[in-house]
């Protein structure tokens, strides 16, 4: 769909490519959300991330988001990317880029995007900790 | 035959990428009952979905020969 990009990848993401993406000439605001690997969870050391993702049907859910995005805000453009693979402490795992005419609607979209990318899209994270990893959600 | 992708914890309970069954059809939901009584380590993990042919189907839903099957454990994107 027109205005909606989206992306896998097991290389590093580049913020400025997803806001070239987004950038608009008739738009005033542009939200970008980047999610980081952090270093902690739970009082635990976190070393890295793994990603694995079934890239097809991942994409396919990335572009419906976009595409719901579009409808229910009054938005121009959306870029969603994502990361497979190795992910290092600091570095960067999604990258949400919203542009719309006036900024209210830039921010909505991008919170609603990336809340529902952590509800639909099948993609899965493996933490790693110093004393062994886990998928994180899986187990009650 | 059937056979069903199997990722992130899924993967690691089948110990492969994929899981085959020698059926010609059935339903979502006796998949999952054949899947749990096979593995018994689904029963002990938050549920999963079933996506036929790249989308999530219902328990109700027919998979037949040449479909596209795989199990989505609890998601954790982002």
């Amino acid at each position: 769909m027109e205005g909606v990009n989206v992306l896998i990848s097991d290389q590093t993401l580049s913020i400025d490519q997803v806001y070239q993406h987004v950038v608009h000439e008739s738009c005033g605001g542009i939200c970008l959300f980047i999610g980081t690997v952090r270093n902690r969870n739970k009082g635990k050391t976190v070393t890295h991330l793994d990603f694995e993702t079934y890239q097809p049907m991942a994409l396919k859910e990335m572009s419906k988001i976009g595409e719901q995005a579009i409808h229910k805000f009054d938005i121009e453009q959306i870029a969603i990317y994502h990361r497979s693979g190795f992910v290092g402490i600091k570095d960067i795992a999604v990258i949400i880029a919203v542009s719309s005419v006036h900024r209210a609607a830039c921010f909505e979209a991008c919170q609603y995007a990336i809340d529902t990318l952590k509800e639909t899209v099948p993609i899965w994270k493996k933490e790693h900790l110093e004393d062994g990893s886990y998928w994180v959600g899986a187990r009650p | 035959m059937i056979n069903i992708k199997c990722f992130g914890i899924a993967r690691e309970i089948v110990q492969n990428d994929i899981a085959q069954f020698d059926v010609e059809k059935l339903s979502v939901a006796e998949l999952r009952t054949i899947m749990n009584r096979q593995y018994q380590a689904f029963t002990q993990i938050k549920g999963y979905m079933i996506a036929v042919n790249q989308e999530y189907a219902t328990d109700d839903q027919i998979i037949q020969q040449g479909d596209e099957v795989a199990i989505i454990p609890p998601v954790s994107g982002g």
